[in-house]
């Protein structure tokens, strides 16, 4: 099977309308599975008591915030090393949703800093990069719609999400290179959860939606991309 | 099960405000991007469909 006949907008187009709906089923099967954990199985938290239940979406939406960008910045460069339309579509198509986990990830935890640290906000190392991410997804949205022509734009937008991308390892890294008010990760690939294990499938599986949401909402907006772009070509005005 | 009774269940042991508040918001935030981009989509499709009538005209 030669996968590079789907890097041409054209071939990709159908193929991603038929994975739109299997990723959103995955994303509302998982969703329910993991918020009926999250609620119903996972007990309350000793120190925290209920309020911890928000990590449930907070740290999925905080990890896709991430991940989102590295994977923008990664198909960014590809259109920018190679010249190729699609995958500069793709980064296009992926910045609202990434800004989306991104707010979600600060809304989220400010509410759960209220009752925990009782403080809504403070300008710690997480808090301030992960503000920074908002601010270069946001960035790289206006830059593209400042810029008439498409392929300007996405060589314009790859440049400022390839530099944007070293603020992606100083989020992470952040509670350990500086004093943070936000708490170490619980969560690693190298040490064992320190967190009850229902607690832990709770967020994994939510996670897990998170992800297949953020794949099908970035796959519609590709198609809409692609045809906004392709309009004048012969394929388009044969759908 | 944590909860005796519904009450109970939307009080959150009086964090009702913070933990509905990061789920009611983030719900309406998904959804209205899903709404969002598919009419993107939609209307996209429409006007090239538009577009390509006139073409051939």
């Amino acid at each position: 099977m030669n996968w590079f006949r789907y890097s041409s907008p054209q071939t990709f187009y159908p193929l991603a309308g038929k994975m739109v709906p299997w990723f959103l089923a995955a994303a509302a099967v998982l969703a329910v599975y993991g918020l009926y954990v999250g609620f119903f199985v996972a007990p309350t938290d000793f120190q925290q008591g209920e309020s911890y239940r928000i990590i449930f979406i907070h740290v999925p939406a905080a990890w896709m915030s991430m991940f989102i960008y590295v994977v923008m910045a990664f198909w960014a460069g590809i259109g920018l090393a190679f010249n190729t339309r699609l995958s500069s579509m793709m980064a296009t198509a992926l910045a609202p949703t990434g800004a989306l986990m991104t707010f979600i990830a600060l809304w989220t935890g400010s509410l759960w800093g209220r009752p925990t640290w009782g403080t809504w906000w403070v300008w710690d190392a997480r808090l301030t990069s992960e503000l920074i991410l908002l601010f270069l997804y946001f960035g790289f949205m206006s830059l593209q719609a400042a810029i008439d022509e498409p392929r300007r734009a996405d060589k314009a937008g790859a440049v400022l999400a390839l530099v944007g991308v070293v603020n992606v390892p100083i989020i992470y890294f952040s509670v350990q290179w500086w004093n943070t008010l936000h708490q170490g990760a619980s969560v690693s690939l190298t040490k064992s959860p320190t967190m009850a294990a229902t607690m832990l499938t709770g967020m994994l599986v939510m996670a897990l939606a998170f992800w297949m949401y953020s794949i099908a909402a970035s796959l519609i907006r590709v198609r809409a991309i692609i045809l906004e772009r392709e309009r004048n070509s012969d394929w388009v005005k044969t759908l | 099960m944590n909860w005796g009774s519904i009450g109970e269940f939307f009080a959150m042991g009086g964090y009702g405000w913070y933990v509905w508040g990061s789920y009611a918001v983030t719900i309406v935030l998904i959804a209205a991007e899903l709404v969002l981009v598919a009419a993107r989509h939609r209307n996209t499709l429409r006007l090239t469909k538009n577009g390509s009538q006139a073409n051939r005209r």
